[in-house]
């Protein structure tokens, strides 16, 4: 499904005043990959997203598109496309005024205009909506309206500025699901910035997981789940105990963990029954909290209780060095 | 059940409509009344009677005052409403901090706190026949003869409107514009959207709500005004208001009285007009 765009980031680098937004990432991009950014709050990766949407400048370094550089062109003639935070739909124009607004721009009559966004409006499912006002639609709706506006433009990278948060958790899930499916279909790059790690594993083909400014790993989301390069990265995805042994820090999975007879010694501290998992925490004699996940079955044939003496033990090669 | 709590309601709404019904209906109704009253030389008596409106509608100096009335509020308003745009464009979007606008709006309010009087009759002394303006022009030898119609003209007359009154667009303009989600703009411009695309497809019709408050305030303002016209026009130019001014002074009640109500009648068709176009309610 490619189409050969590619999406390269050059030392990129983002100052307001003194404070360091972005510190010279370099990343790249397969054309037709589904990316997230990740991170948390304040790390740089809206900076990094509106970069290369045009709606920053950047400091210092390059945003390549298809080998060009765009990093000074206007957001329109770079052939990317945003679509906001809060969809930022004009209120005053219906749904098919809404997405036919960069043709209008572009000087279009209104017959190939409104065929166009026609078009776009059937993609989205929401025909029967066209002369609806943004205020007389759900939030579902009206993301489904801000992404035909983003589309019509025929980029060919779009870029989503946490596209998800502002639905409620239920409607996320679906949203989620036709996001996917849309990007498999236009098989264009989607770049996708969240700050919810099940979101970005869900979605990302690629993830590039970010934090103070600076990429901290980057690969195909399994990679970056199953081989957290950094503390941070183990800690931020999820699902992994960071422990000290043999001199260094190191990442284990959480349902990597069984109790065997020989082992890490550790106290279990609480015992929660999640119905397929049960999650056990643990303390070790070190005093750091261990977290377990175990099948419901594997735990109920031999079960523990809080305050209970067990060894931990994993199989060989499932720890993780981490960098320090 | 139910009495009791209507009868708090009512309770609650009295201070309010006693207020409104002293000072706001039972004067128009007083004015509404003596309009159909009759008048001699010297004195008026309570009738029932059409004579004021008759002639009023009969006499082709109405028309006339009434089309110079209109001309007025129509140009006053074109010009208040272009100043009024830009200053709170400037404000709202060109200035950054807070600090900054809060300063510069406030800035824009301190001649507000002179008199109407003062700021208008200060005019006279810049735009008289030997006044600063006119001294300057001859003095860059940009003309030769005083500019008679600076000043006792049309144009001062406009000029002072448009002085008393741009405020009065600026507020509810730059209320509105404040109010404006800045991704709107930005989404205007991933659109494709030049600046001059964004102000007119963007930003002129999600400030329009404002514009029609603005425009109301300078309408009615305009269009009741008296003293302005005859300051600034040396008394050589007339509106309605200065129709009745005029008849109180020559103690014709009733005929001012008929004035008044048509005059009345005639703003609020305006603003109703008006209000047919732009939805303020979500303003207010």
């Amino acid at each position: 499904m490619s189409n050969g765009y590619d999406l390269e980031l050059i030392n990129v680098t983002k100052k307001y005043g003194d404070a360091l937004a972005v510190d010279r990432i370099n990343a790249k991009f397969k054309a037709g990959s589904y990316v997230c950014l990740l991170g948390p709050s304040g790390c740089g990766k809206s900076s990094t997203l509106r970069m290369i949407a045009g709606h920053e400048t950047v400091t210092d370094g390059s945003v390549v598109l298809d080998g060009f550089d765009v990093s000074h062109l206007p957001p329109a003639k770079r052939g990317t496309a945003m679509m906001f935070q809060n969809y930022a739909l004009f209120p005053h124009l219906n749904v098919r005024d809404n997405v036919a607004f960069s043709l209008r721009m572009k000087g279009e009559d209104k017959p190939s205009r409104y065929a166009r966004a026609n078009e776009l409006l059937e993609m989205v499912d929401l025909t029967a909506l066209a002369e609806r006002l943004p205020a007389q639609l759900s939030g579902g709706q009206q993301q489904r309206v801000a992404l035909a506006r983003a589309l019509v433009t025929k980029p060919k990278v779009l870029l989503l500025d946490e596209p998800l948060s502002a639905l409620d958790p239920f409607l996320r899930i679906r949203m989620r699901a036709e996001l996917k499916k849309l990007q498999r279909e236009l098989g264009i790059t989607f770049i996708h910035v969240t700050h919810g790690q099940d979101e970005a594993l869900a979605l990302g083909d690629e993830l590039v997981v970010m934090n103070n400014a600076v990429i901290e790993q980057s690969g195909p989301a399994r990679e970056v789940w199953s081989a957290p390069k950094t503390e941070f990265v183990a800690r931020f995805m999820g699902g992994h105990n960071v422990i000290a042994f043999e001199g260094g820090k190191v990442a284990l999975r959480a349902d990597d963990i069984r109790f065997e007879t020989t082992g890490l010694a550790a106290t279990i501290t609480s015992v929660e029954y999640q119905g397929a998992h049960v999650v056990l925490n643990a303390r070790t004699a070190a005093g750091e909290d261990v977290l377990a996940l175990m099948p419901d079955h594997k735990f109920f044939d031999t079960p523990k209780n809080p305050g209970d003496a067990v060894m931990l033990a994993w199989d060989e090669g499932r720890l993780h060095r981490l960098q320090a | 059940m139910r009495k009791p709590r209507d009868f708090i309601a009512y309770l609650q709404a009295a201070p309010l409509m006693a207020v409104l019904l002293a000072f706001l209906i039972a004067p128009i109704f007083m004015i509404v009344v003596v309009s159909f009253w009759g008048a001699t030389e010297f004195s008026i008596y309570p009738a029932f009677q059409f004579d004021n409106y008759a002639f009023l509608f009969g006499s082709p100096v109405t028309y006339k005052v009434f089309f110079a009335t209109f001309k007025y509020a129509i140009i006053t308003w074109a010009f208040t409403l272009a100043i009024g745009f830009t200053v709170a464009y400037f404000l709202a979007f060109h200035v950054r901090t807070q600090a900054m606008q809060t300063a510069l709006f406030l800035l824009c309010t301190i001649p507000f706190l002179t008199s109407n009087i003062i700021r208008m009759i200060s005019w006279i002394p810049f735009l008289g026949r030997n006044g600063i303006a006119n001294q300057a022009l001859i003095s860059w030898g940009v003309i030769d003869e005083p500019l008679e119609w600076l000043l006792y003209s049309d144009f001062s007359v406009i000029l002072a409107f448009v002085h008393l009154y741009t405020l009065f667009m600026v507020v509810p303009i730059f209320n509105t514009m404040m109010r404006i989600d800045k991704s709107f703009i930005e989404a205007a411009y991933d659109n494709g959207a030049t600046g001059l695309q964004t102000l007119w497809h963007v930003i002129v019709p999600l400030t329009k709500p404002g514009i029609m408050i603005g425009t109301i305030f300078v309408v009615t303002l305009v269009m009741g005004d008296f003293i302005t016209v005859r300051f600034m026009s040396g008394s050589q130019k007339a509106n309605v208001g200065r129709l009745i001014s005029n008849d109180i002074s020559l103690l014709q009640y009733p005929s001012a009285a008929a004035t008044a109500v048509v005059l009345l009648c005639t703003v609020l068709i305006v603003i109703g007009l008006l209000l047919r176009f732009v939805n303020i309610r979500k303003e207010l």
